[in-house]
């Protein structure tokens, strides 16, 4: 079975460590935070200025000054700092980030990224995805493997504009957990109960698959 | 106004010398952080043809958004501006330009346009539409474009305490591009929620600098939220 939203979250926080510094994008990635391991602390990273993002705030405590990169009411954790947003992307840029999380349309084998503009569509700005994918450590992509329409996201070559060029190294979706190297994506692991047949099909550039799969652990 | 005093009494003399085809930089996040009051005098002076670099563009009918409904904007230089539906129309229509900038690019295009640095080098968006027709250039093997800072002929600011001199600080995350923001105008204007006097703000605690500023003003601010977003709660 494809993995839920809330499943691919939980995969995704599998990947951090203990004193990882993390900045998740909207939708699939902020839910990974609902499931950081209890045995490990890790620092969300809101680029409008916050590190240390805590939870949203109780209806006693919403404060308009307060938001996050989604411009949601949150709170602050203990131990947090506020920074102007020259600083935030200094962090961001300068690689100090561990982790980031985001979405895309379109992933290529050479590990370029499609996320913020579709032709002849309403465009509505990249924010802070392109200096995000090109200043951390590690980015993570989540996705569904394929559109609504059945048509892979993994591809030979991005045919969208890109936010990003040879930067992506992980890509997590719904059917598999894949690697980006050597232009081709590694198969590293599959949804429980999806096939490798399906993967293959699904993924239209070059797919690596190895001698034995093992399926995400998901609990 | 004498000496170092840069407090003024009225929103006019807050945005006097604003005129026609001018660049105004502007601080805030959102709705969050923005300058309430100066951006409702310059709807209310009726100025057209702004050039405006802000973060984003407000919503329909808040924030830098109420510029829109009387086409005082010529061009905006924005991360994002996907809040606002008459934006959306005046772009369509041909009657707004906007330039996209990639966000960690704006804030630093801004921190150098108020530090005397005329331009810089970022891997930001290269290999994107953003780094077409940009100078590129390697260091260490990595590609790299040209980015040129940015200046305005007004600063608009928001923070939450000044002095009469013009120090100030912020609260939260309504800081955000503010303090970038205010060292890059040749008139920088800060509204704020509290002017105490010289010497009741913390010497280190500072933000920004009184020299960089101009003229201080008096708000009254409602802060509108964008997105509420709550818990359960205990």
């Amino acid at each position: 079975m494809a993995l839920s939203r809330d499943q691919i979250a939980m995969r995704v926080a599998q990947e951090f460590k203990d004193g990882n510094y993390v900045n998740l994008g909207i939708g699939i990635p902020t839910l990974a935070a609902n499931y950081v391991p209890k045995h490990i602390e890790v620092m969300l990273q809101s680029e409008n200025g916050l590190l240390g993002m805590g939870p949203y705030p109780t209806e006693e405590q919403v404060d308009a000054d307060m938001i996050n990169a989604g411009k949601e009411t949150v709170t602050a954790s203990p131990g947090a700092s506020i920074f102007n947003s020259a600083e935030s992307f200094a962090m961001i840029r300068g690689g100090h980030v561990d982790f980031t999380v985001l979405g895309a349309f379109e992933v290529d084998v050479s590990g370029s990224i499609a996320s913020w503009m579709i032709p002849n569509k309403l465009i509505k700005g990249m924010g802070g995805a392109m200096d995000l994918v090109a200043g951390a450590k590690n980015i993570i992509v989540t996705m569904t493997h394929a559109d609504k329409h059945g048509n892979s996201k993994l591809l030979p070559a991005c045919t969208l504009p890109l936010t990003g060029v040879n930067c992506i190294t992980r890509i997590i979706t719904d059917l598999a957990v894949l690697e980006v190297k050597d232009n081709a994506f590694y198969l590293r692991e599959r949804a429980p109960g999806v096939s490798i047949e399906e993967i293959i099909e699904k993924t239209a550039g070059k797919l690596v698959v190895g001698a034995h799969t093992p399926e995400m652990v998901i609990d | 106004m004498a000496g170092f005093d840069k407090v003024v009494t009225s929103y006019a003399d807050a945005m006097h010398g604003l005129e026609e085809n001018m660049t105004i930089i502007a601080g805030g996040f959102g709705l969050c952080g923005i300058p309430e009051g100066l951006i409702a005098e310059i709807k209310r002076m009726g100025t057209k043809g702004l050039t405006v670099v802000s973060n984003n563009c407000g919503v329909d009918g808040f924030g830098l958004g109420v510029l829109l409904e009387d086409k005082q904007i010529k061009k905006m230089v924005s991360s994002y501006v996907g809040e606002n539906a008459l934006f959306e129309k005046q772009l369509l229509n041909g009657e707004l330009e906007v330039e996209l900038t990639p966000q960690g690019t704006l804030a630093e295009k801004m921190r150098a346009g108020g530090a005397g640095i005329p331009a810089f080098y970022t891997a930001t968006g290269f290999g994107t539409p953003v780094g077409e027709g940009k100078e590129s250039r390697q260091f260490n093997g990595r590609d790299y474009i040209l980015e040129e800072a940015i200046t305005g002929d007004f600063a608009i600011i928001k923070a939450w305490k000044a002095d009469r001199y013009g120090n100030c600080i912020y609260r939260h995350t309504a800081m955000n591009f503010n303090p970038m923001a205010a060292t890059a105008g040749k008139i920088t204007v800060v509204e704020v929620e509290e002017i105490v006097e010289p010497g009741e703000l913390e010497p280190s605690q500072i933000h920004t600098p009184g020299i960089y500023v101009d003229r201080v003003i008096q708000g009254s601010f409602e802060k509108r939220i964008e997105r509420l977003v709550t818990s359960k709660g205990a």
